[in-house]
């Protein structure tokens, strides 16, 4: 006989309901019919786009929505309790017990003004009536379970005293701390570096599994969902696109758009012909060392590389590694304390403010965020329009005319997004617009700041195909700063791996990924996540043996 | 835009029709005014009657034309005096962020200085030494209020100046006038506007606390803070008259907030 489900969602319709006395089914869906069941101890893994709806079903699991969202049809079950219709007092009786939620950031997640220990034992306290003497005992437990360092101790600190990876781990603790019957974890890894990705992963899965707990793992990685679920469901504008056990989805995936997922890393810049040894290269960094302020720690100690013209550097490194100082260094926005950047030959003043015009529009600049790299107040017309009208002094129907040529060339049809602003385009398209701007200003080198980082897979392969192509079509040079080894791979001629502020290795990309060296990039390149079910127990043997 | 209005709240609404109605008194004084603003037409203290509407002041001038001359006075000088205010603070807060370093701190302790003083008292001194003009009066005000325009400017600019698009515009080599006034005024204006309007009854506050001191627009020139002064002894008469021009100023303060709350609750973007 067959146990009763943990967790039962039928046909289930969350909307955007446009105003409080509209009738149920006015809204647009973001949860579009969704049937799911979830067992005791189970994990299961949603994945799917932005907008695809995950996060949005794994509140509506709590029988939560956010403001402004409704649920417009179906039942989700737990444990017997109907949520969508349960009072507000029933729901949160159990959202503080028996269901928890691990959110992606846990630094915006957990309060500054006090201990972590005393948010851990909130709601043991509050909630279930437990004395917080002892409760603190058991959190140290739970801290240890989770590997935290010095789990007696940690507890006492502030949330701004640990690290971010430390802290993602003290959050999913908390999530344990009633000893829930279902944890939610939405997206926890994902602003986490890859080796302290890692980390987290064996301990949220080490938990799960201790305590018997069912998790709904939302997320968009493959790689990490496949690490973590017994089973996957792949969403797509609300809707269920495929479902299977983990093993069966991997190897066999029925669906065209699922098939369009997997096969996102397969894309790859074509290799371009090795420069000669004698060749002077276009960009090169000599021994920079730089500092924020006066007196503060040296951020870069001594990095040299070269780029050479109409290649790709990647710059690859953890938070922290002075790969984006590096780039602010070589741009000028962070005047250099020691050392020399030369572009052809010709040292460039520390300070951009003492840059001529010419030596300004030879370096551009794409930034992570497309989100705030463009006015927001702007036409997109006329975003692209200035770097042309202030470098080149074009006007009136020539500069009209380049500027939709630009916007042809970024595959954003001119007559549509000519006169609308950044607020009215997708992520993508933001990021496309800055691209155009730094084209728009005819440079031969454009620096790419984690261009792709803040994007899904699908859009982000858009624009690395993008970028190759105009660099094929022009002949522009880009320094490619990235977390993301996947990326490295797609995109790059050569590439310089950075720890600490200081180059770690330095060469082409075959030799650095395939041959490493260095203990650094050899471990950095263990941590990323592959989509094979084994992957994680073995990174996780592999490093407890070389301790 | 007819569509856009219609989901206006009641209260802006009446803000709205409120600052309309002023606006056009204030225009068209001399044709609305069944009098002259300075002429002695009457007794001293006349009731209500059908000949002056609401009676005659402390001279023998009808009130009635005194108080539509007083809305073209009191809130020409008001809205002179806040464009001023605006223009300067904004200005040298954009000034001060672009700059940052030691401009930024070197202006910023100067306004401080300039605060600690209370506006009114500054204000009663300034006017002393400079005498009671129009001109002087609009001057000093404007400059006491741009010090509170350049707090509120700076520190909403400061969130702008360190986005993205302002460092891409640094980089690429613009001049500190298109930085300023093309990438972050525009991205600062939407507080700054609901700012306007809550100044702009500040200062209409203080102007008309000053005509009732004195030292504010002087007479023969119709203010409504003066004439609360030149009337009050009528109040120990029981008589309302005196209230008027002080109910004036009520109306008016009130409808703006109506309509400053309205833009408030639009730009921070609770359109439901």
């Amino acid at each position: 006989m067959s146990q009763p489900p943990l967790l039962e969602i039928r046909d289930l319709v969350i909307e955007a309901s446009a105003g409080k006395r509209t009738a149920p089914g006015s809204g647009k869906a973001l949860i579009d019919g969704i049937n799911l069941t979830l067992k005791r101890g189970e994990v299961l893994g949603l994945i799917g786009e932005s907008g695809a709806g995950k996060s949005t079903l794994g509140l509506g699991a709590m029988g939560f929505t956010r403001d402004g969202c409704r649920f417009a049809g179906g039942s989700v079950t737990f444990d017997g309790t109907e949520l969508t219709s349960a009072r507000p007092a029933v729901r949160r009786g159990l959202r503080s017990t028996r269901i928890a939620y691990v959110a992606q950031s846990a630094a915006a997640s957990f309060n500054p003004a006090y201990k972590l220990i005393r948010q851990y034992a909130e709601f043991p306290v509050l909630a279930q009536g437990r004395s917080r003497r002892e409760v603190e005992a058991d959190a140290v437990t739970t801290y240890r379970q989770m590997k935290l360092p010095n789990p007696e101790e940690i507890g006492f600190r502030y949330p701004h005293q640990v690290s971010g990876g430390q802290l993602q781990r003290a959050m999913t603790a908390m999530a344990m701390a009633c000893r829930p019957d279902l944890i939610i974890f939405d997206e926890p890894t994902t602003a986490l570096d890859v080796t302290t990705q890692i980390e987290v992963l064996g301990a949220i899965r080490d938990a799960v599994r201790d305590f018997g707990t069912a998790a709904l793992y939302i997320t968009h990685d493959l790689a990490v969902v496949s690490q973590m679920a017994d089973r996957i469901m792949v969403l797509r504008h609300g809707k269920l696109v495929e479902e299977a056990a983990t093993e069966t989805m991997l190897a066999d995936p029925q669906e065209e758009y699922t098939r369009s997922l997997w096969a996102v890393r397969a894309f790859e810049a074509p290799a371009k012909p090795v420069p000669a040894e004698d060749v002077q290269p276009l960009v090169s960094l000599r021994k920079v060392t730089a500092s924020y302020g006066r007196i503060g720690p040296d951020v870069l100690r001594a990095v040299s590389f070269d780029l050479h013209a109409g290649r790709t550097l990647a710059v690859v490194g953890e938070s922290g590694s002075g790969k984006t100082t590096a780039a602010r260094c070589a741009m000028g926005l962070l005047p250099r304390s020691g050392g020399d950047v030369l572009l052809d030959g010709v040292s460039l003043p520390p300070d951009y403010r003492k840059r001529s015009k010419a030596q300004l529009q030879q370096v551009q600049i794409i930034y992570q965020m497309a989100d705030t790299a463009l006015n927001p107040k702007q036409k997109i017309g006329d975003i692209i329009a200035r770097p042309l009208k202030f470098y080149t002094g074009l006007r009136g129907r020539k500069l009209t005319a380049r500027v939709r040529e630009l916007m042809t060339a970024i595959d954003l049809d001119p007559d549509v997004y000519y006169h609308r602003r950044p607020g009215e385009l997708s992520g993508g398209q933001k990021q496309r617009i800055g691209i155009a701007r730094a084209l728009a200003a005819e440079p031969r080198v454009v620096i790419c700041d984690e261009v792709t980082s803040a994007l899904d897979q699908l859009v982000a392969e858009g624009i690395l195909r993008l970028l190759a192509r105009l660099q094929q079509e022009l002949g522009i040079s880009y320094l490619f700063i990235t977390h993301d080894i996947a990326t490295v791979r797609a995109i790059a001629d050569d590439v310089v791996v950075m720890q600490h502020g200081q180059v770690v290795e330095a060469g082409p990309k075959a030799q650095v990924l395939d041959n490493p060296q260095q203990d650094y990039t050899k471990s950095l390149l263990a941590s990323v996540p592959e989509m094979d079910a084994g992957w994680l127990d073995r990174v996780l043997t592999e490093r407890v043996a070389a301790r | 835009m007819i569509r856009q209005l219609r989901n206006v709240p009641l209260t802006a609404m009446f803000g709205i029709l409120v600052i309309v109605s002023y606006a056009v008194i204030a225009i068209f004084a001399p044709l609305i005014a069944p009098y002259p603003e300075t002429a002695i037409v009457g007794m001293e203290y006349l009731p209500w009657s059908e000949e002056f509407l609401l009676g005659t002041d402390s001279l023998g001038r009808d009130m009635l034309s005194r108080l539509i001359y007083g809305a073209r006075n009191t809130l020409g000088i008001a809205l002179a005096t806040t464009v001023i205010a605006f223009v300067i603070g904004c200005s040298v807060a954009l000034l001060a962020v672009t700059l940052q370093g030691w401009v930024d701190q070197l202006i910023s302790r100067m306004v401080d200085v300039m605060m600690s003083i209370p506006t009114l008292i500054t204000s009663l001194l300034l006017l002393m030494i400079f005498g009671t003009s129009v001109l002087n009066l609009i001057l000093i005000i404007a400059l006491l209020f741009s010090t509170i325009v350049f707090r509120i400017a700076r520190a909403v600019a400061m969130g702008v100046v360190v986005m993205d698009y302002v460092e891409a515009a640094r980089i690429r080599g613009e001049g500190l006038l298109w930085i300023m006034f093309r990438e972050i005024l525009p991205n600062a204006a939407t507080p700054l506007v609901a700012e306007f309007g809550l100044r702009f009854t500040f200062v209409f506050l203080t102007i008309s606390a000053l005509s009732f001191l004195g030292l504010g627009v002087q007479p023969p020139l119709a203010d409504w803070g003066a004439m609360v002064r030149e009337n009050a002894s009528l109040i120990t008469f029981g008589d309302l008259t005196p209230l008027l021009p002080a109910g004036a100023i009520a109306l008016l303060t009130l409808a703006v907030n109506f309509i400053v709350d309205w833009m408030l609750h639009m730009s921070s973007g609770l359109k439901d």
